[in-house]
């Protein structure tokens, strides 16, 4: 941590709401159409515990997201709620990428940053749901990291101690430069204040290409090229089958604990 | 047989998470398929005694580190010892637990050897061409992936508890191989220690009963706990409560919280979001207590009661006791 304060990364995803998005049951596609996209939930706590250290220690925030270009209004409501700066990597040759190929763009884009502090994103994505690509960014850069952070305790000029729910709770101490992903529990976001959002309407959006990464990562190790799982098929799960008996009324009670009983739950 | 499937056993106090055991199931399974063996490693403190255990469930082999350094899992030190493992053994298949520290380390140990992996699968079989088939829900368990992986070893974190659990046998033989420790532990992770214990075990519960939003207040959570106890299972809750901070994230069922498998779920004022379905529809006996008839949790549900749940609950407290002879107070 250097004279100007804490350098913070944070990683953001742009995501369909995961509510309302629609399926086609025939192709198993999802139709992005149906829903419109948010920042992925649990990364919006990762920018506000950026901004919590931000107001303690000092220091800026850079946030990254990769994806098309409509995720551009994810990274300028990222700027309303504080971050002082927002890249996007956007480029055909980043898409269809797995886990592994979006690390690798991810950590490409932030090692031509220059110096870190500390990368904080979500615990994982709701559309992804793999909780990958932190730990992979982790590896890449060669640093620790700690998931499922609920509470920053302490940070100071090379460490920060955190605990990690991990179902049992547990308490680390990491050494700077280290990658954090967060849970929901770690804080509330707050929400932008309109200057907030008048003001980040004027600010820049960086646009990064795989080019412009070619320094520090082969470019032929992002998007789909450069992943090492592919899907083969799509499958709406068939939805099992239940017997859906309905009781009502006044005996419904009675009826029910009858079922109970005959699977063997209340016994005498 | 040269190639092997390597299952990483996960301990926690040095005991080992039954997750490796389901594990060692599967990957005898695709073992046999395959022609390969096998193989497992376990990492910690007093582990040396469980390795036997793997072999009982499956394993050919196990390599076992052992030392006072590993007690605590510091996810540096232990990527470093199952990525030189992986490049010692080469293992074709290499199956970690989809338990929260399975899902913070097999991203390191994936990205160390480059190779792809796949997140929390819900099955993996091998088709007609001998590929691995990895499957994984997506998009809240809405659908289903298909994923092979171009690279090896195919590495997956698997779900606790959607594998079966195989059969002990107390006659099976297998090699045990005692690895040194690493020579240094990377120490810019210190583990301090626990500072809570989870206070609910929602995967292993046989029954939960779960309360949503059809509550009215924080202390009818009561109610609920009582309706639990009387059946010997826990309490559950849908997100909504969780974030009214109401109750602990502990006991929340769904996609953001805990994946449930009981043989009774019964759920209270719980409308069904996809997000709470994701996370009990594999429940054995679904049963839904809600005053909307046109609920979604009733079309998930084996036995539905159109109803008011606090006219319902405390009707049905008040029968079980009768049944169980509980006196009144």
């Amino acid at each position: 941590m250097g004279g100007e304060g804490l350098k913070i990364v944070v990683l953001i995803k742009q995501v369909p709401d995961i509510e309302r998005v629609r399926f086609d049951v025939e192709t198993g596609k999802i139709d992005r159409s149906s829903a419109p996209a948010e920042t992925n939930p649990f990364d919006l706590h990762a920018l506000e515990a950026a901004v919590q250290l931000k107001e303690r220690v000092g220091g800026s925030i850079t946030v990254i997201s990769m994806g098309p270009r409509q995720a551009e209004s994810s990274l300028r409501d990222a700027l309303a709620r504080g971050a002082d700066r927002a890249i996007l990597l956007t480029d055909t040759r980043f898409a269809g990428a797995d886990t592994i190929a979006t690390s690798r763009a991810l950590a490409a884009a932030i090692r031509k940053l220059g110096g870190f502090d500390l990368i904080l994103c979500g615990e994982k994505t709701v559309d992804g749901d793999t909780g990958q690509v932190g730990p992979e960014v982790a590896e890449i850069l060669d640093i620790p990291h700690v998931a499922y952070v609920s509470e920053i305790r302490e940070i100071s000029g090379d460490e920060v101690i955190v605990v990690s729910d991990m179902g049992d709770k547990y308490l680390y101490e990491v050494k700077l430069p280290a990658l954090l992903t967060v849970t929901r529990e770690l804080n509330t976001p707050r929400l932008p204040a309109l200057r907030d959002v008048l003001r980040a309407r004027r600010k820049r959006i960086e646009l990064w290409s795989a080019d412009d990464l070619a320094d520090y990562e082969d470019p032929s190790r992002f998007g789909i090229k450069g992943s090492k799982t592919i899907v083969v098929k799509v499958v709406v799960p068939k939805v099992e089958h239940r017997r859906g008996v309905i009781f009502r009324g006044g005996d419904a009670a009675e009826k029910l604990l009858k079922v109970l009983e005959e699977g063997g739950f209340v016994k005498p | 047989m040269s190639g092997g499937v390597l299952v990483y056993a996960e301990t926690t106090d040095s005991k080992i998470h039954p997750v490796s055991f389901e594990l060692l199931g599967k990957a005898r399974e695709i073992a046999e398929k395959l022609g390969l063996s096998v193989w497992s490693v376990i990492i910690g403190f007093g582990v040396r005694q469980s390795a036997r255990e793997l072999i009982y469930y499956g394993a050919d082999r196990v390599y076992v580190y052992d030392h006072e350094s590993l007690k605590d899992f510091n996810v540096l030190a232990y990527k470093e010892i199952l990525v030189k493992l992986a490049r010692e053994t080469n293992p074709e298949i290499f199956l970690i637990g989809a338990t929260p520290l399975g899902r913070s380390l097999a991203p390191r140990v994936a990205a160390a050897l480059d190779t792809g992996l796949t997140a929390d699968c819900t099955d993996l079989w091998v088709d007609e061409d001998g590929d691995l088939i990895q499957v994984r829900p997506a998009f809240t368990g809405n659908i289903l992936a298909h994923i092979k992986t171009v690279s090896r070893p195919i590495m997956s974190t698997i779900r606790y508890r959607v594998m079966p659990m195989p059969k002990r046998d107390e006659g099976r033989k297998g090699e045990i191989i005692i690895k040194d420790p690493p020579e240094e532990i990377d120490a810019r992770i210190r583990s301090l220690g626990i500072v809570s214990r989870r206070k609910v075990n929602l995967a292993d519960a046989e029954v939960i009963v779960s309360g949503g939003r059809g509550l009215k207040s924080k202390e009818d959570l009561k109610m609920l706990e009582e309706l639990a106890k009387l059946l010997g299972g826990v309490l559950g809750v849908s997100r909504p409560l969780v974030d009214e901070g109401w109750i602990t994230k502990d006991h929340q069922v769904g996609f953001s919280g805990n994946t449930v498998k009981p043989r009774l779920y019964i759920a209270c004022g719980i409308s069904g979001s996809p997000q709470h379905l994701a996370g009990m529809r594999d429940s054995e006996t679904i049963v839904a207590i809600n005053i909307d008839p046109s609920a979604p949790i009733f079309r998930h549900a084996d036995y539905g009661v159109v109803g008011d749940l606090y006219e319902v609950v405390p009707k049905l407290i008040s029968m079980i006791k009768e049944v169980k002879g509980v006196s009144r107070p």
